[in-house]
């Protein structure tokens, strides 16, 4: 199977996934606009080469190594949806199509190149979430700043926003984004790196997220809190 | 001298304060630590408040006289860091550095102490003499938290003295510690920074001439590695030298920690913070178990659906049991008030009978309002606001807000509003962005304050029926939500997300409480009554000179033609600008009647109210906006408001007319 359709897969995987739980062969047959039997088909590629686990009849749910691939390219795919949108303006209704076909080609250095030149965008123009990038940075003014990327190194933990995380899950600070006037503000309220936090609980649509830190509780404009990256208790630990 | 023979041993080290001179003590802090609490403490009811000049930013000070000497208090804004980002941190920071107080007073909350340590120790380095006040010890009691202060003391090297400001205790032991720092001067200690960053300042210091411009060489050092905007703008005048090496150390910086050198140095800052709270601090069981009663609370007022219904609850009763109080309250007013001289216009007879009567009609007005609508409104909002119910309003309502460009803290001017609209645009100074601030000003003089819903529901719920005077208000609101939404987009300028600290609950002190409602009664006071009294005065004088005749024809176009009303609505309106609902007592006045059915149709009293609740602001409102914003933007706000007021009366008079 090219790399281009396994790609496509995962991330129609993570996409059923993050809604239903577990991606069923009918859901993603839908999802793909395929027949069923060739989900099936694809499923146990995926499986042979460790992307998923494939239980016939119930679906398929991605194995870390498979979650990592798709974060990635769903990374690039509303990297690439911002850049054709705010940037070559390209008609709204295209954007889609055309970032899925160029996201599969896009290389680390491109992908890096591009993430600097939009300024680190937190959000694609159909308003999802952009994944953290997996260089180990601690704030975007690594990029930012200087001329040459970052050393491709990539992080140990993956990396997720505190909006994701469930109420009463504690975390640690790992990642930044944004320019230095949203770090500075978060960082002089004690948000600073390797601190400790809680996640209190999320306003009903998407209004602002309560989080514990230092002994203090602060409520953060959901789309600031986007911004801050975490590594989970719970997933560092199983 | 003389009045310090009796001090306590503790004799002055740097020469005998002199007691005929004013001494300056001004009060820092994070917000909501208690620093009002333990203003109010320090210098009573005595106190001044006002605007840092040319900022919209409130200044409030007053008197300490302790052990003879005289010294004037300045409270400080609440800020969590003088980073100058905001005009408050701006404010401080230069008052601090320029005005140069005998002492600085650093009012920490105990149950936060890392958090609070983190702007003590930012203050510290502007190395003015510094004592500690750590408050809500109680509170810290309570989560068993227990801290040394003797060591936290001889760690920063400067006075700490622990109080309860609420109720009183550790405030004689704090005026004794601002006295005796006076005389002493405590500096706090230098704590140094890690050691790359430690060898970039010293080497920039270096580069500095002492004493320029008027900051301690190390914070210039310190704000240059930072890149501070306006310290970098002021040194470059002196020593660009010392600019472009800063510069370059804190590139070197930001390639060591691979973040900005600001966000470095406040991160170095916090690990001093946790050190020193690790020494200082002790905490019995860990909090973390244990569901606090916060915890619970905010369970049900954070509640997707129940949350809203006791936000629906808070608010709709707020309104409810203001007017029912109101309404009967004001009745007893009016008519006490009456017997002691005429309070309807008057129109006719000699000049010092009319402006009698003119100046009592304002102060008649002003006590009519105030007294039985305003302050039971903001004793109820004080209480919700000082029991900590109206932040979890405001994060609850910030999605909403965001449609309007806002975001949660507007609650608390909008809120405001349906009292008066005056102290409501006062309170847009809590949020931060100007576009914003701006931005929430606009719509509250648009919120049916307490004045419109008499009109409302003397004109229209008394003689059409009260489904109209709803709807009125529906429209309103829906009105608020359209223009602000397209304000949103015209006006220039960026919007800020919130970012808000959620203090605990607690049961409402009365003191907090009735210092609130009286300090907002206050600054309402000030502004409405000379402008009710000069603008009573003034008007009905015109009128009985015979000027206000030719008002009605010159008005004609508006009222009669577009808004199809009678023609002596003109003068109804001018003397509404005064006061929205002078216009019911001018009304009854003009036709002699207060059956107004019989003089006007149902569609004419909808249209009249309608016209009434959005057009002009009232004098004191746009005296409050040009206060805030300067008078174009409040003559702006003022005739964009008419404008709209005419237009969509006159669309309503034809519209009604088809079914009324």
């Amino acid at each position: 199977m090219a790399s281009e359709q396994l790609e496509e897969y995962l991330e129609s995987i993570l996409d059923i996934e993050e809604k239903d739980g577990i991606a069923k062969t009918s859901a993603i047959a839908k999802c793909m606009r395929v027949a069923p039997a060739s989900v099936t088909e694809a499923l146990q590629t995926l499986a042979d080469k460790g992307f998923v686990h494939y239980e016939p009849y119930r679906g398929a749910y991605l194995t870390e190594q498979g979650r990592e691939m798709a974060r990635k390219v769903k990374r690039r795919h509303r990297l690439l949806e911002v850049f054709l949108s705010d940037v070559l303006h390209i008609n709204g209704e295209n954007v889609h199509e055309e970032a899925c076909k160029m996201e599969h080609t896009l290389s680390d250095e491109t992908e890096c190149a591009l993430c600097k030149m939009l300024n680190a965008p937190a959000r694609c123009p159909h308003g999802s979430l952009i994944e953290a990038c997996d260089r180990d940075v601690e704030s975007c003014s690594s990029c930012l700043l200087e001329n040459t990327p970052p050393s491709i190194c990539t992080r140990d933990e993956p990396l997720i926003p505190v909006t994701a995380l469930q109420p009463g899950q504690k975390a640690t600070i790992a990642f930044i984004r944004g320019d230095s006037s949203v770090v500075q503000r978060l960082t002089d309220l004690g948000l600073t790196l390797k601190t400790d936090i809680r996640l209190v609980r999320k306003a009903p649509l998407l209004g602002p997220v309560e989080i514990a830190v230092r002994r203090t509780r602060l409520a953060i404009d959901h789309a600031i809190a986007d911004h801050i990256f975490v590594t989970a208790y719970g997933e560092k630990a199983g | 001298m003389i009045g310090y023979r009796d001090g306590d041993g503790c004799r002055p080290v740097s020469g005998m304060p002199d007691d005929r001179k004013e001494y300056v003590a001004a009060l820092a802090g994070n917000a909501n630590v208690g620093k009002s609490a333990t203003f109010n403490q320090l210098t009573g009811i005595d106190q001044d408040i006002g605007n840092w000049p040319g900022k919209t930013v409130e200044r409030a000070e007053g008197l300490l006289q302790h052990r003879g000497l005289r010294i004037r208090v300045i409270d400080l804004p609440g800020i969590y860091s003088i980073t100058a980002l905001s005009t408050e941190e701006q404010v401080s920071r230069e008052f601090i550095a320029h005005d140069h107080p005998d002492v600085v007073v650093n009012v920490l909350d105990a149950s936060a102490l890392e958090r609070n340590l983190f702007f003590t120790l930012q203050l510290s380095e502007l190395e003015s003499p510094m004592i500690l006040a750590i408050n809500q010890m109680d509170l810290a009691a309570q989560k068993r938290i227990h801290i040394d202060i003797r060591k936290l003391s001889w760690l920063l090297g400067v006075p700490v003295i622990p109080t309860v400001a609420i109720r009183g205790k550790g405030i004689a032991e704090l005026s004794d510690a601002i006295v005796s720092a006076i005389q002493n001067r405590p500096k706090p200690h230098i704590i140094p920074y890690g050691k790359e960053v430690e060898d970039r300042i010293q080497r920039t210091m270096e580069l500095l001439p002492a004493g320029a411009g008027g900051y301690p060489p190390r914070w210039t050092a310190i704000k240059l590695l930072e890149g501070d905007p306006d310290t970098v703008w002021e040194a470059k005048k002196q020593t660009p030298g010392a600019v472009a090496a800063a510069q370059v150390y804190a590139r070197e910086l930001e390639k060591i920690h691979g973040e900005p050198a600001g966000t470095v140095l406040s991160g170095e800052r916090y690990h001093a913070a946790e050190r020193m709270v690790a020494e200082v601090m002790e905490i019995q069981t860990p909090g973390d178990q244990e569901i606090t009663l916060t915890e619970r609370i905010d369970r049900l007022a954070l509640h997707p659906v129940l949350g809203y219904l006791l936000l629906i609850l808070t608010i709709g009763g707020l309104l409810v049991w203001t007017f029912v109080i109101g309404a009967g309250m004001s009745e007893f007013i009016t008519k006490f008030l009456a017997g002691i001289a005429p309070i309807q216009p008057l129109v006719k007879g000699s000049a010092s009978a009319v402006l009698f009567n003119g100046a009592w009609t304002g102060v008649v007005a002003a006590l009519t309002l105030i007294l039985p609508y305003v302050i039971p409104f903001y004793l109820f909002l004080a209480l919700i606001e000082d029991s900590g119910f109206l932040t979890r309003f405001s994060v609850m309502l910030d999605r909403g807000m965001h449609k309007m460009g806002l975001h949660g803290k507007a609650i608390i001017p909008l809120v405001l509003g349906f009292g008066c609209t005056v102290p409501a645009c006062l309170s847009c100074r809590i949020i931060e962005s100007p576009k914003q601030k701006f931005l929430a000003a606009f719509l509250v003089t648009l919120v049916p304050c307490s004045a419109r819903t008499i009109v409302i529901l003397g004109v229209v719920a008394a003689f059409v029926n009260i489904w109209w005077a709803l709807a009125l208000y529906l429209f309103d609101f829906i009105l608020i939500v359209i223009l602000g939404r397209i304000a949103f987009r015209v006006l220039p300028g960026e919007s800020v997300g919130m970012i808000m600290e959620m203090p605990d609950y607690h049961i409402p002190h009365l003191s907090g409480v009735l210092g609130q409602t009286w300090q907002r009664t206050k600054s309402l006071i000030w502004i409405v009554l000379p402008a009710y009294i000069i603008g009573s005065i003034v008007i009905t004088a015109a009128y009985a000179v015979g000027l206000l005749e030719p008002i009605n024809t010159l008005l004609s176009p508006i009222t009669v033609l577009l808004l199809g009303l009678p023609l002596m609505t003109g003068v109804v309106f001018v003397f509404g600008i005064i006061r929205k609902e002078m216009t019911i007592l001018a009304l009854a006045a003009l036709f002699g009647t207060t059956v107004f059915s019989t003089i006007m149709t149902p569609a004419q009293l909808i249209v009249f109210a309608l016209v009434t609740m959005l057009y002009v602001p009232c004098i004191s409102t746009i005296m409050a906006l040009a206060h805030e914003f300067g008078w174009r933007r409040a003559l702006s706000i003022t005739a964009l408001e008419t404008a709209l007021a005419v237009g969509i009366g006159a669309v309503a008079i034809r519209f009604l007319g088809l079914f009324l």
